[in-house]
């Protein structure tokens, strides 16, 4: 009895909950880390990116006002859905990364965990960053973390999967949307991970996933006026200190660090704000 | 058109110490009526959708439910306001508003059909004798962007056609800049150009935004004489909801307890579900009370609603779900 | 002494047909044991009581009276655990387990909300809207504090105590398990958790949904039974820290049983919460506020708001207004989805409501109680209001722990908050004024570990609540809530 011929999946884009093809009608070409054929990936184009932005701008208000208890319900959800779907990911974490599968689940293991562990971030932000003022005066003063807005990340090259987590949901879950460029090479976990936020009540729009070349997109992405902040942690040093430079125009705050493989709060203050209000005092 | 007796809980009933209730004195000025504005409590927007989320918990079985639904079929203003609007449309739409479920003479008539003024004649002419009346939208519907002149005008010619209800929109330009006096005298011309017709006063609470601009608005409206209050035109993206409709009927309690006069309410727009018009009764219930619940006081503005409806009966009816072809599609 | 029956209003006579829950939903077996070790099992001396429905004087289910050796056992269990499992169980894997539990309670609520409404009879509304939902909130909240401890406050790697021994009261059942279990898990400790001797059965459930969850057996250890129960917990030696929710007077006797050792303990007690009203409030809101302060879970709320001080510029409009408010108060079956007051806990509760409410009309108060129906079974108190009550009456100074509201005036606010602060509690106050820089200025001088201004009854899990003076000492919810389970 012959093997059974497998059903194939095409590797699209997320942009606003859906799951479109580049507008541009591209793909490139991934192959596993034993270069080995592995999918025809969507090739993101600038007008993709500024749809994404479009997208990422109209969920920012809702994401915010959504209490921070419901944030972290829906970042606690993505975890089950990748739990449920943990074999799947390891395949291609071991694919892309070349890792031994043991070594490929323990990745996707700390993944999840990861992703739990930002679940719990939502709503114990403001009691972390934030606090009340003691001034001099007859005045209630107190200070609460904001999110910047839309934050564009170009993802980790080599962590296909375990930066990307780290990369996206650090500003998501203080209450910023997010474009994100995958790592170039090793696109398919990240990808994988968009259609899990698809079945997480993530609303549309919070996480858009942009697949293609870093040198095409990220630059985009710099120079976009309505993007708040970016990531540039997935390029090169000499690529990142360019667009950087680029970033400033609108001055953006800028993220150049790799992930860090412990989990830290760097990446949670990265794309935060500090709003202090000044009420009176009186009878 | 005459209202329901009016008895409320009052002061006296529970011997507790307070000076009786007075007939406000006539508005002379617009200062006059913005000392009287200021007067009025502050509304917290966080209590007030609270409040209206917990009443809409409430849940309406069995007897009520059927009870209610045929009051609310009884407080529908069958309403069609489209440029595509023709006296056949009009005319299909009365029909259906005399006799909603032609198979069942038990299910009422309507309250009302609602029209632009220039199709009142048509609707008049199905209407005939019914019960049903004929309400017109005026005074420059939806925008009320026109001259006094030209809103009164427009107010005669659907009267002098046959409409028994003028359903008149206020000036949220002059509201919002603080020309209160210029809303409250456009009121006033409007409702004696009505004569013995019934005016609602559409506030447009999607456009005055906040809980304490529809209070004001309220008291404005009621204050220069309006027979009904409405929530909205239903053309703005916002329009009625709970917690709106739950301060306007406070507007219209405790304009009863001060002045005696009673006001009815009419909530429009967006209400489509026989779901929505039961929590609707139920805030009016719980918070003006029986004289309320009839349908000269209370109005739902609306044109899918009346379907969902009659559905709704026959599923309380039949114990199954209903098909939608079930009903014509006017 | 005065008293005026209200008169029947048209208010709500659209009569709404009874909406009653089913109470096969609560899937209750006939008995229960006692959950030590991860597994239910009989009292030493095989004596169970009746849980009984103070809706209609049924018995739900029968309970385990626990022993000082059960204590004795349930104590060790939990040490056991601390030792050799949950201590060094690492922060990420607390919270998973955490995570967990949340999750059960929420695929759980319904049933955990019948159980809740017959067992204790709150109304079902506010069983299925209120207490459920907000445990699991708490568990998930603290959930996420067990990888985060390093960034709570207190230092690095701020260390657990060890077996916490946790006394809980009827009045929110669960909620209250959920407020001291989530943190103290959340920081590493194991529990022993004694439910209120009249409201056991969600705490059982609970202790199924910890089966299902897999916590490790003997993390939280489940112990039923009466004042004598709790009396062996607290005295046990090898308990390293008590929790206690309850009276003032039981608090007392625990603070100094407890206070001749070791142990760690904070207390959340009684309160008599004042709600304070200006002139400028949102009359509508505030109306409301005022009610479900005093009437919500038929009073039987630590922080209730029983004393309301109004401006007295006002104080006439804000009575005729409560007075009809009340009478529209739906009384009755607490299955009943529509059902905003049910019933008194018990009959010694009962009896404690009516002997105050005949104080305040002996000491001159005017009475006005709901015209409302009541049941013939259970047991059962009319929304009452005192008007004319002054400082000096017991109606004002002594926590009726009911539905009974005493309404008191004030000229300005000086005077208001000295008042407020005329009292031996310090738990919870309200305040009522538009102008914002009066009510902070008010709520500065107040002596409450929680004031609401404009809002009343507000519970979140991340933020801290507990009582100043005789209302108890230290906090549950939010971060300050994990110092009550660390090493600091």
């Amino acid at each position: 009895m012959s093997e059974r011929l497998d059903v194939r999946k095409t590797y699209k884009l997320l942009i606003n909950g859906a799951f479109p093809r580049s507008e541009s009608g591209r793909s490139y070409e991934v192959t596993s880390f034993a270069g080995e054929f592995l999918a025809n990936v969507a090739q993101g184009s600038r007008k993709d990116l500024r749809d994404a932005v479009v997208a990422a701008r109209a969920a920012q208000a809702k994401w915010w006002g959504a209490t921070a208890y419901n944030r972290g319900q829906v970042v606690y959800r993505l975890a089950e859905m990748a739990e449920s779907r943990r074999d799947e990911l390891a395949e291609h974490v071991e694919l892309c990364e070349g890792v031994k599968t043991r070594e490929a689940q323990a990745i996707v293991s700390r993944s999840i965990d990861r992703i739990v562990w930002y679940a719990g971030w939502t709503d114990k932000i403001a009691q972390v960053f934030g606090g009340s003022n003691p001034v001099a005066g007859p005045f209630f003063n107190f200070s609460v973390p904001v999110p910047s807005g839309v934050v564009a990340v170009i993802a980790d090259q080599d962590s296909s999967l375990q930066g990307f987590v780290d990369t996206v949901l650090a500003p998501i879950c203080v209450g910023n949307t997010v474009v994100a460029i995958p790592s170039e090479r090793r696109p398919t976990p990240a990808v994988l991970l968009g259609e899990m936020t698809a079945t997480s009540d993530f609303p549309g729009g919070v996480l858009n996933i942009v697949t293609g070349l870093s040198d095409e997109l990220a630059p985009t992405l710099a120079a976009h006026e309505d993007v708040d902040g970016i990531d540039l942690g997935g390029l090169t040093p000499a690529t990142a200190s360019e667009l950087a430079a680029v970033a400033s125009g609108s001055i953006k705050r800028v993220l150049r660090d790799r992930p860090d493989p412990a989990a830290s709060l760097r990446r949670l203050r990265a794309f935060v704000e500090t709003s202090t209000v000044w009420h009176t005092i009186g009878q | 058109m005459s209202t329901a007796p009016l008895r409320l809980v009052t002061i006296q009933d529970h011997g507790v110490r307070i000076p009786s209730p007075s007939t406000l004195p006539a508005i002379e000025s617009e200062a006059q009526l913005h000392g009287l504005l200021a007067s009025l409590s502050g509304v917290d927007a966080v209590g007030v959708e609270a409040r209206a989320a917990k009443l809409a918990t409430r849940s309406i079985k069995k007897s009520t439910k059927l009870a209610a639904i045929n009051l609310a079929i009884s407080m529908v203003d069958l309403t069609t306001l489209e440029g595509a609007d023709t006296p056949g449309r009009v005319a299909s739409l009365c029909t259906k508003a005399m006799h909603p479920d032609p198979r069942d003479s038990s299910v009422p008539s309507v309250a009302a059909v609602c029209v632009y003024p220039d199709l009142v004649a048509h609707a008049r002419k199905v209407l005939g004798t019914s019960s049903v009346a004929v309400a017109s939208v005026a005074t420059a519907f939806p925008s009320g962007r026109a001259s006094l002149n030209v809103k009164l005008l427009d107010v005669r010619e659907a009267l002098s056609a046959g409409a028994d209800e003028i359903d008149m929109v206020i000036d949220r330009g002059a509201f919002l800049s603080g020309r209160i006096g210029q809303v409250f005298e456009e009121i006033v011309a409007v409702k004696e150009s009505c004569g013995n017709a019934h005016l609602k006063v559409i506030l447009e609470t999607g456009e005055l935004v906040t809980y304490d601009n529809v209070r004001r608005a309220s008291w404005i409206a009621m204050l220069a004489g309006a027979d009904f209050i409405k929530t909205s035109t239903g053309k703005v993206a916002v329009s009625a909801t709970t917690p709106v409709a739950l301060v306007m009927l406070e507007a219209v309690r405790d304009f009863a307890e001060t002045t005696g006069r009673v006001v009815g309410v009419k909530v429009a727009g967006g209400i489509r579900s026989t779901k929505d018009a039961i929590r609707y009764l139920v805030l009016v219930n719980e918070t003006v009370g029986a004289a309320w619940l009839s349908p000269t006081l209370f109005r739902f503005g609306a044109s899918s609603l009346l379907n969902d409806l009659l559905m709704q009966r026959l599923k309380q009816q039949r114990g199954a779900y209903v098909r939608a072809d079930e009903f014509s599609g006017d | 002494m005065t008293e005026r029956k209200l008169a029947n209003s048209q208010l709500g006579s659209l009569e709404y047909d009874p909406a009653p829950e089913s109470a096969a939903v609560a899937r209750l077996a006939p008995s229960y044991g006692l959950f030590i070790d991860g597994a239910f099992t009989d009292p030493s001396a095989h004596v169970q009581f009746a849980s009984i429905n103070p809706a209609n004087e049924e018995t739900v289910a029968t309970v385990a009276q626990a022993s000082a050796a059960d204590v004795d056992r349930a104590v060790a269990s939990a040490r056991r655990a601390y030792e050799s499992v949950w201590s060094k169980t690492t922060g990420a894997e607390r919270a998973k387990y955490l995570f967990r539990i949340a999750r059960i309670i929420q695929e759980r609520a319904r049933e955990l909300a019948v159980v809740e409404t017959l067992d204790n009879g709150k109304p079902i509304r506010e069983s299925r809207d209120v207490d459920i939902p907000l445990a699991a909130a708490h568990f998930f909240y603290y959930a996420g504090w067990a990888d985060k401890l390093d960034h709570a406050g207190f230092g690095a790697s701020p260390r657990s105590l060890g077996v916490a021994g946790q006394i809980i009261p009827w009045n929110f059942p669960l909620l209250m398990a959920a407020w001291k279990l989530a943190p103290a898990l959340a920081a590493g400790n194991t529990c022993v958790l004694k439910p209120a001797e009249t409201t056991s059965l969600s705490a059982l459930i609970l202790a199924e949904i910890l089966q299902q969850a897999e916590l490790p057996d003997g993390v939280v250890n489940i112990v039923t039974g009466d004042g004598s129960t709790g009396a062996a917990l607290v005295e046990h030696p090898d308990v390293d820290k008590i929790a206690f929710t309850g009276s003032t007077e039981v608090g007392r006797l625990i603070q100094r049983s407890v206070g001749s050792s070791a142990k760690h303990l904070t207390l959340e007690l009684g309160g008599k919460g004042a709600n304070i009203v200006f002139d400028d409030a949102p009359i509508d809101e505030m109306i409301e506020g005022v009610i479900d302060g005093i009437f919500f879970n038929q009073g039987h709320v630590c922080c209730a708001g029983s004393r309301l001080l109004v401006q007295e510029t006002v104080a006439d409009e804000v009575l005729r207004r409560l007075v009809r408010r009340v009478e529209q108060l739906r009384v009755g079956d607490p299955m009943d989805k529509n059902t905003d007051v049910g019933a008194i806990n018990s009959a010694a509760q009962l009896a404690r409501i009516e002997e105050l409410s005949a104080y305040g009309e002996r000491e001159g108060a005017t009475r006005y109680t709901s015209s409302c129906v009541l049941p013939e079974k259970g047991y059962w108190f009319a929304p009452t209001i005192f008007a004319d009550v002054a400082q000096s009456h017991r109606i004002a100074r002594d926590e009726i722990f009911g539905p009974v509201l005493s309404v008191l005036t004030f000229r300005t606010p000086d005077e208001a908050v000295a008042k407020a602060n005329n009292t031996n509690y310090g738990l919870a106050c309200g305040v009522w004024s538009e102008k914002g820089s009066r009510a902070l200025w008010v709520a500065q001088r107040l002596r409450a570990g929680v004031i609401w201004a404009n809002t009343y009854n507000r519970f979140d899990p991340t933020s801290p609540f507990g009582g100043m003076r005789e209302s108890g000492f230290g906090r549950e919810g939010g971060r300050h809530g994990l110092e009550a389970y660390l090493d600091v």
